[in-house]
């Protein structure tokens, strides 16, 4: 099978434009003859349930969570991108794309990531007018500051929340079509198959978290919007209940998965305290702005931080990317905080933390605007460290963060199953091997808000005045299967938990295939992986039953599919012999240290197709072309 | 910090279903550090609870680091337990002491029906922000985001107001479980920008109905709410609700046109 990205001819900066004149529409009256399912009620998923709705889509949108408002892109803290160049310093359309693509070095679709862009200053306007708070100056104008990896000031912001203030935003759009009666929304149910007719995505089986119910919605077309897959290291940024499961299960009916391998490693986390460790908390890299990252010059400094003269300090990263400095792009922060680490500069106990320090910020604008401006960051750290961040630095840590892979899409965020589109960060996404900071929210808005509402509709005008036939068999047969397979998980009645068991494969994905990888630990990886699914589903015990609310259980069925995920994404790193942005083989690397990609080898997208949970998915290339931008060993220096 | 492990008693609401009556169970948990949150305390209990093939305990978290307002546990007899302006995932055990014995409730209101254990139904709230937390623009709208200028104070009453997380803290500690802490935050945030001036009446009055509809209790201005809210919403944001509700009501009795 050849993968078909269908990118519109033309010149870059006229391909969205002339993609939106040719995709077929759907005439205002026939809208409401289609019925659309959208899984996941985040940014991507409240903005696309919204726009559909609004245009007069039947739409039926599907959460997990009790409400849209508790999805986790609420906890995106620092700020959404838009090339508004509102502080004239030389920002455009153009230089944001330039950015991204330099910034997942290379490794992400121009077409897409132009497009991205062009839309990024909508999406500023459209929130605005919904009445999200950004932060502004004392003129009444919208502030901004800047963000990693960039040397503009684009990033806009609502304190440390931003994230919360879109999604309370697009959660809102969504409560005004609900009442409006364009959407109907299914709280508290998770997606367990997707249903696939005659070839195409036509609905999906869920279960009803309260009540157990397992039961099949039917629909024209079903949009994915479901989020990324850090959980599978366990310990993440990411809440406790972001999962895989319902791109897993679209996998498993034919959808490729793309990327699996690229994940980002987040610089600025809180370390891990100890074994009985639930999450880890991300804290904003705006941070980054006004502090400076360093570790004492001395191994096993014994020295309260304060007590360290600037002479015994190596800020390292002023050190090694003077022109960025602390400003590099996570990747490179998070791996040079590693290496500091492992080569015994680390803090504490663990040796596994570095500083933030902010004494120098303090002194040079004092205590009131770096509490304007990093007030509730700081409480948060005061309050799960117990240390005051005013008087002594932060120690941090990178953590798992954010997932690049996701399931392929074409230009249009159509998955290889006909009719099934994938948003957001659940699909491989406009990010290439990594994604610059304050890019998620707004590739989750883009996609919701300004894309899938221009092309859904190209797929849909091909079924006119169809109906999906809710009695076909393929529905009771995917009601069936999730019904078994949530059975025989119940029935297993064995001796370890949940937790324990993803905690141990989180540990191997950690260390084989977390910040860096090499081909002996990936290899290893593979064998121990399928022993330890195995074993899962040998000695998994889920006490209480399907029929009411059962947390273990749905944690289980989770756990079930990061089992599989997992040993896909060390079969992808195995596979891609080079390093590139979050993926750093420890094989190919530079004389100092830093990626080293091979472009005449592996410049594509490695999408995956499934066949089966015993026998290795089979890999399809969709070679990346760059028409405008002229791949370059990314420097930061 | 000491680096100790305690040893605590814990007292838990059980109960299987809203129409089967609950009691409190009790639990002892050993080796919890200090530096454990709130929840993975919990977490220990249920692992423990799992492994003798009991049924755990259920509670709500997800973001666990206080913004998206899944938790909401009644510890000691206070929502998110003791510490000010705090979720309870953001509770850490340095704030309790070894042999402590903790009490666990839900949110106990009207408006809250009980699902499981500590589990319980707020979509009371998704229906008062159904009745106008939103300003009614279509997608794709055409206005430059500067086109209108907002002064910063202005801006500032907007955002503080739009911090409210929906946990319903401030319906658990009403004796008279209002939930109009959290209408005012919403109605506060929206109103006070000139993108919701529009529909501001409006908003109040509907979100207000919708609130009683909901079986959330009236206001007496007590202030359990501003104490009890991890967000540190303002009371002040009730007042200015109020006035904004009574202004539609009055016109919607003389079926007035006019604003």
């Amino acid at each position: 099978m050849t993968l078909d990205p269908r990118i519109p001819d033309g010149p870059l900066d006229k391909k969205w434009e002339s993609a939106k004149f040719k995709n077929q529409l759907v005439n205002p009256a026939n809208k409401r003859k289609f019925d659309v399912i959208v899984v996941g009620t985040g940014l991507a998923g409240a903005a696309a349930a919204a726009s559909l709705g609004e245009l007069g889509y039947n739409v039926k949108a599907f959460t997990i969570h009790d409400s849209p408002r508790r999805a986790h892109s609420i906890a995106a803290q620092g700020g959404i991108n838009a090339a508004k160049n509102y502080q004239n310093d030389g920002d455009s359309v153009h230089r944001l794309f330039y950015d991204t693509v330099k910034g997942g070095d290379f490794r992400s679709r121009e077409a897409n990531v132009h497009r991205l862009a062009e839309v990024s200053v909508n999406i500023i306007d459209q929130c605005v007018a919904q009445g999200v708070p950004f932060a502004r100056e004392y003129g009444g104008l919208l502030a901004n500051r800047s963000f990693g990896g960039a040397q503009v000031s684009r990033t806009f912001y609502a304190r440390g929340q931003t994230g919360q203030q879109l999604l309370l935003g697009a959660y809102s759009a969504l409560s005004r079509q609900i009442k409006a009666g364009t959407v109907t929304m299914y709280n508290r149910h998770e997606m367990l198959e997707l249903v696939v007719v005659d070839g195409h995505a036509r609905g999906i089986v869920t279960r009803n978290l309260l009540t157990g119910e397992i039961s099949s919605h039917s629909a024209h077309t079903v949009l994915l919007c479901t989020g990324g897959y850090s959980n599978v290291y366990f310990l993440s940024t990411n809440g406790r209940g972001c999962n895989v499961t319902a791109g897993w299960r679209c996998h498993r009916k034919g959808a490729m998965f793309a990327n699996p391998c690229y994940t980002q490693i987040h610089p600025t986390c809180i370390p891990q305290a100890g074994d009985h460790q639930s999450k880890l908390t991300l804290m904003s890299e705006s941070l980054r702005n006004d502090g400076r990252v360093w570790v004492p010059k001395k191994k096993d400094e014994t020295r309260a931080p304060k007590d360290i003269p600037e002479s015994d300090r190596d800020y390292y990263l002023e050190r090694i990317y003077p022109a960025f400095g602390n400003l590099v792009p996570r990747d490179i922060a998070s791996r040079a905080a590693k290496a500091v680490c492992d080569e015994g500069y680390g803090l504490g106990q663990t040796g596994n933390a570095v500083y933030l320090d902010f004494a120098e910020a303090i002194s040079r604008l004092g205590r009131d605007a770096v509490e304007t401006r990093y007030g509730n960051l700081f409480e948060m750290y005061g309050r799960i460290s117990g240390d005051d961040p005013y008087q002594t630095p932060m120690k941090i840590y990178p953590a798992p963060h954010y997932t690049m892979g996701g399931l392929w899409v074409d230009y249009n965020l159509m998955s290889t199953v006909p009719g099934l589109f994938v948003l957001g960060e659940a699909n491989f996404s406009d990010h290439g091997a990594n994604r610059l900071g304050a890019s998620a929210l707004m590739q989750g808005l883009a996609d919701g808000y300004f894309v899938i509402p221009n092309t859904v509709c190209d797929y849909l005008a091909g079924f006119l005045n169809t109906t999906v036939d809710h009695s076909h068999a393929a529905f009771s047969d995917a009601v069936n299967d999730a019904k078994e397979k949530t059975q025989k998980m119940l029935d297993c009645k064995g001796k370890r938990t949940v937790d324990d068991l993803h905690r141990s494969l989180g540990k191997i994905m950690w260390d084989r295939c977390g910040m860096t990888r090499d081909k002996a630990g990936l290899a290893q990886a593979i064998k121990e992986i399928p022993a330890l699914r195995e074993e899962f589903h040998a000695t998994v015990n889920i006490p209480g039953s399907g029929k009411d609310v059962n947390q273990t259980l749905e944690r289980a069925g989770r756990v079930a599919d990061f089992f599989e995920l997992g040993e896909l994404m060390c079969r992808d790193a195995l596979n891609r012999e080079e390093s590139c942005g979050g993926h750093f083989r420890t094989e190919h690397q530079t004389e100092e240290g830093a990626a080293k990609r091979d472009d005449d080898d592996y410049m594509y997208v490695a999408a995956w197709d499934y066949n089966g949970p015993d026998t290795p998915q089979t890999l399809h290339k969709e070679i990346l072309e760059y028409e405008v931008v002229k791949p370059s060993t990314r420097s930061y220096k | 910090m000491s680096a100790e492990a305690y040893s605590l008693t814990l007292r838990i609401w059980r109960q299987p279903s809203v129409n089967i009556a609950g009691s409190f169970e009790t639990h002892q948990v050993s080796d919890i550090s200090p530096h454990m949150s709130f929840l993975e305390m919990l977490d220990v209990l249920n692992n423990k609870l799992e492994g003798e093939g009991k049924e755990p305990v259920t509670f709500e978290s997800d973001c666990r680091e206080g913004i998206c307002g899944s938790c909401n546990l009644f510890i000691n007899g206070k929502p998110h337990g003791p510490g000010d302006g705090m979720t309870t995932c953001q509770l850490h055990m340095r704030s309790f002491n070894d042999g402590d014995t903790i009490t666990i409730e839900p949110w106990r209101a009207t408006g809250f029906p009980i699902i499981k254990d500590l589990m319980v139904d707020r979509s009371g709230f998704d229906d008062i922000i159904q009745a106008g937390g939103y300003v009614s623009v279509r997608t794709g709208v055409k206005v430059d985001a500067n086109s209108t200028p907002i002064p910063l104070p202005q801006a500032e009453v907007a955002m503080d107001a739009a911090a409210c997380i929906g946990c319903g803290a401030c319906v658990a500690a009403c004796k008279n479980a209002s939930a109009m802490l959290f209408v005012s935050a919403k109605v506060v945030h929206l109103n006070t920008l000139p993108q919701g001036k529009p529909e501001r009446l409006e908003r109040a009055y509907n979100m207000v109905q919708a609130h009683d509809a909901a079986g959330f209790g009236n206001c007496t201005n007590e202030g359990e709410c501003e104490a009890a809210c991890p967000k540190q919403i303002k009371m002040t944001n009730i007042a200015a609700l109020n006035r904004d509700f009574l202004i539609q009501r009055v016109k919607s009795c003389f079926s007035c046109d006019c604003s």
